[in-house]
């Protein structure tokens, strides 16, 4: 199979980087634990990880320095802030759970007009 | 036959494991297992990261998020996992709602990944020189030492240092330590009329 | 050995697998048979403490076939599940917890130049990686459906959570008077510049008082972090049975133990790299024997071999003192070991890394820290002459600015720095 002999390009990258985020983003969607939604957050965040440093590699695109760091750092950026928003999410959550003894999403509807 | 790349091997292995098991996590309806696939798939892709060079990212991939992130979530889970919560089923409604939106997402992408020739693989990496983390902890005090590497003047002068970036996450981190105590402090229970009595 | 390889064997990438899977066997029976050694020096350390033998009936004397008698009893026995157990979580969780603690003798160097693969930012995969091992710990006490598993996986989540904050300010500390997360840098900087030689005086322990308090906590959280005594509240026998492993039987239990044991040996090998040096012995004996920077390749090879078994012997002093400390002290309590860490581990670690930082800055020589010499100079001199520089000059200088001076200081690179900081 030509995949193993040639070298992987940003395109792999990309395509992968792709794949996850439709995850996470269909996984928002359709999940109804409030946990399976912050699931498919981390998802999101994470295919739009491996696009910024596919970018950011300097040994995808010999030659061509591209944004360089820019990609590690915004990635590292990413990864610190997911983190933040995950422990915000998850003491909503706890609190949502603490009131209404459950983590469905559909019974929040206490503002449905 | 040709030499085999294995950088590529490695890349397709970390790969399909990473979308594998993200596509894993959105087919299973139990909440422990997709916490458990969730972890398999962000340690795949710290692989990917180590794979593109970036060395640092792929080691904080797995600590902060797998080891810190994931912990967390799983700490959740397991506190929310009662009875009828482990398992919920969505509906065939909303699957094919999202299946079709996430599938007209996925072709835009795909066909924008693919579609332009200069990101398309061109020669055989070589060499091993990988870069130093250095040059990023030098970029997040403000001084971006690869700036020199790039030929074009004109793209070197929009390479800026990340130090006032670094201050706001370190503060932003405080101010969620600092509300993700307040928000899941002990709460006072709601006193109830029979226990007034006995007062 | 590959290129070597590869003039016998027609398909080439047969030769690049055949010494990857030759490699992987080595790393892993260090571990495994590391498991079989440890657990029979426990039993023979936790004898003698208690003033009585230890296994002293197979294999002679002292038993040393004890554990291979033991593993082959494991092996027979059958491989239970409990019934309302998840079934592929509880048969999954062992061989995460065994991943996590093996992944780390990937970047473990075991004399200069031996590693698995030399990362630039090893220090900071190995402490990532052994905090994965929570994950099996997690998944076995839920997986398998009793309480008394679960408050054991969910207790030491906890632990290891929290003590990792303290344990990576403390690893921070040797980073920093070396100037680089790679072992294989750190360890060489622990000799004495440009004469190579190993005396334990260049040891970072013995560097300055920050640096040998910063080791004491350093040990503490990384005995916590592997849920040894006085920490092990997940297996505590006497309260809960036998914590998150109680369900497990046969082999997949003494996978948990082989990754216990081998993150045990993997947290003090990072003890002595970081602090003592790796492979640099107390005394300078390569160098005396004429091995240190020898051209002839036997003589290089047998240098480093030397200096393995130092290195594998301090790794084994530093758990034969976790065992010691298992056996004498008795068990913390859940809030005694969350006290620990944030009121007495983590303030005490920021503390020694402030300490050393303004222990460097009162040095000669300021804040440069010799690695970063190479990078430095580069980058001074191309902002000067305003002109690209060559991409691989830095890697190159990072590597030959190894065995400069300590101390070295040069004034236009102060002014860099201060320029780029703003401080100075």
């Amino acid at each position: 199979m030509n995949l193993l002999t040639d070298p992987v390009g940003i395109t792999h990258y990309l395509i992968v980087g792709a794949i996850l985020f439709v995850t996470g983003a269909v996984c928002m969607a359709t999940k109804r634990n409030a946990l399976g939604v912050l699931m498919g957050i981390e998802l999101v965040l994470n295919g739009a990880n491996v696009n910024f440093v596919a970018f950011g590699s300097e040994y995808l695109r010999p030659g061509v320095l591209g944004i360089g760091l820019d990609g590690q750092l915004i990635a590292l950026f990413v990864i610190i802030l997911a983190a933040a928003e995950a422990a915000v999410a998850l003491a909503i959550v706890l609190n949502f759970y603490n009131n209404h003894s459950t983590v469905d999403v559909d019974r929040a509807d206490e503002l449905k007009g | 036959m040709e030499p085999i790349n294995w950088h590529s091997v490695f890349f397709l292995v970390f790969a399909l494991l990473a979308c594998g098991f993200a596509v894993a996590v959105l087919l299973t309806s139990n909440i422990v297992r997709m916490a458990f696939y969730l972890v398999l798939s962000l340690a795949a892709t710290s692989g990917l990261f180590f794979l593109a060079g970036a060395d640092f990212v792929g080691a904080m991939q797995v600590m902060i998020y797998v080891g810190g992130t994931l912990v967390l979530l799983i700490f959740g889970v397991m506190l929310t996992a009662q009875g009828p919560f482990i398992s919920m089923k969505t509906s065939a409604g909303e699957w094919t709602l999202g299946i079709m939106v996430g599938g007209l997402l996925l072709a835009v992408l795909l066909q924008a990944a693919t579609s332009i020739d200069a990101w398309q693989p061109a020669a055989v990496i070589e060499g091993d020189s990988r870069p130093t983390a250095t040059r990023l902890g030098m970029g997040l005090l403000g001084a971006r030492v690869d700036k020199l590497d790039e030929v074009d003047p004109v793209q070197r002068g929009g390479m800026s240092g990340y130090l006032l970036p670094f201050e706001i996450v370190s503060v932003h981190l405080l101010v969620v330590l600092v509300g993700s105590a307040y928000l899941a402090r002990p709460k006072k229970r709601v006193q109830n009329s029979s226990w007034e009595g006995l007062k | 050995m590959a290129e070597f390889l590869k003039q016998y064997l027609s398909p080439e990438w047969l030769a690049y697998a055949i010494v990857a899977f030759i490699h992987a066997f080595i790393l892993i029976n260090i571990v495994a048979v590391g498991a079989l050694v440890f657990i029979w020096l426990e039993r023979k350390v936790s004898g003698r403490i208690q003033d009585r033998l230890g296994p002293t009936r197979v294999g002679g004397k002292f038993g040393w076939l004890q554990t291979l008698a033991d593993g082959l009893k494991l092996v027979t026995k059958e491989d239970l599940c409990p019934k309302g157990a998840d079934q592929f979580l509880f048969l999954a969780a062992p061989y995460v917890s065994f991943c996590a603690s093996f992944a780390a003798y990937m970047a473990l160097p075991f004399a200069d130049g031996w590693v698995g693969i030399r990362l630039n930012v090893a220090v900071f995969f190995i402490i990532a990686v052994i905090g994965l091992e929570v994950f099996g710990v997690i998944l076995a006490g839920y997986a398998s459906a009793s309480k008394w598993s679960l408050f054991g996986a969910m207790r030491e989540a906890a632990q290891v959570v929290s003590y990792e904050v303290p344990l990576g300010m403390c690893v921070v500390v040797p980073v920093l008077l070396a100037g680089s997360m790679d072992l294989v840098t750190i360890a060489q900087m622990q000799t004495a510049g440009a004469t190579q030689m190993g005396w334990f005086t260049h040891w970072y322990v013995f560097n300055d008082p920050f640096t040998f308090i910063t080791f004491w906590v350093y040990f503490t959280c990384a005995t916590a972090s592997v849920n040894r005594a006085p920490f092990d509240l997940a297996e505590a026998e006497s309260e809960l049975v036998a914590g998150f492993h109680t369900e497990y039987s046969g082999l997949r239990w003494s996978i948990f133990f082989m990754a216990e044991y081998g993150s045990m040996f993997a947290v003090s090998g990072l003890a002595a790299l970081l602090f003592f040096g790796g492979w640099n012995g107390p005394l300078p004996i390569t160098h005396w024997l004429g091995l240190a920077d020898a051209s002839n390749p036997v003589l290089h090879y047998a240098g480093n071999l030397l200096g393995a078994l130092n290195f594998v012997f301090k790794c084994v002093v530093g758990v034969t003192f976790m065992m010691w400390v298992r056996w004498t002290l008795p068990r913390l309590r859940i809030d005694q070991v969350m006290t620990t860490c944030l009121k007495y581990c983590t303030p005490l670690a920021a503390a020694m890394f402030a300490g050393a930082v303004v222990w460097r800055f009162l040095l000669p020589g300021g804040l440069i820290l010799p690695s970063d010499q190479g990078l430095v100079r580069e980058a001074h001199t191309e902002i000067q002459a305003a002109a690209p520089s060559d991409p691989a000059a830095p890697a190159a200088a990072d590597n030959t600015e190894l065995a400069g001076d300590r101390v070295a200081h040069v004034t236009p690179q102060n002014e860099l720095v201060g320029a780029g900081r703003g401080t100075h």
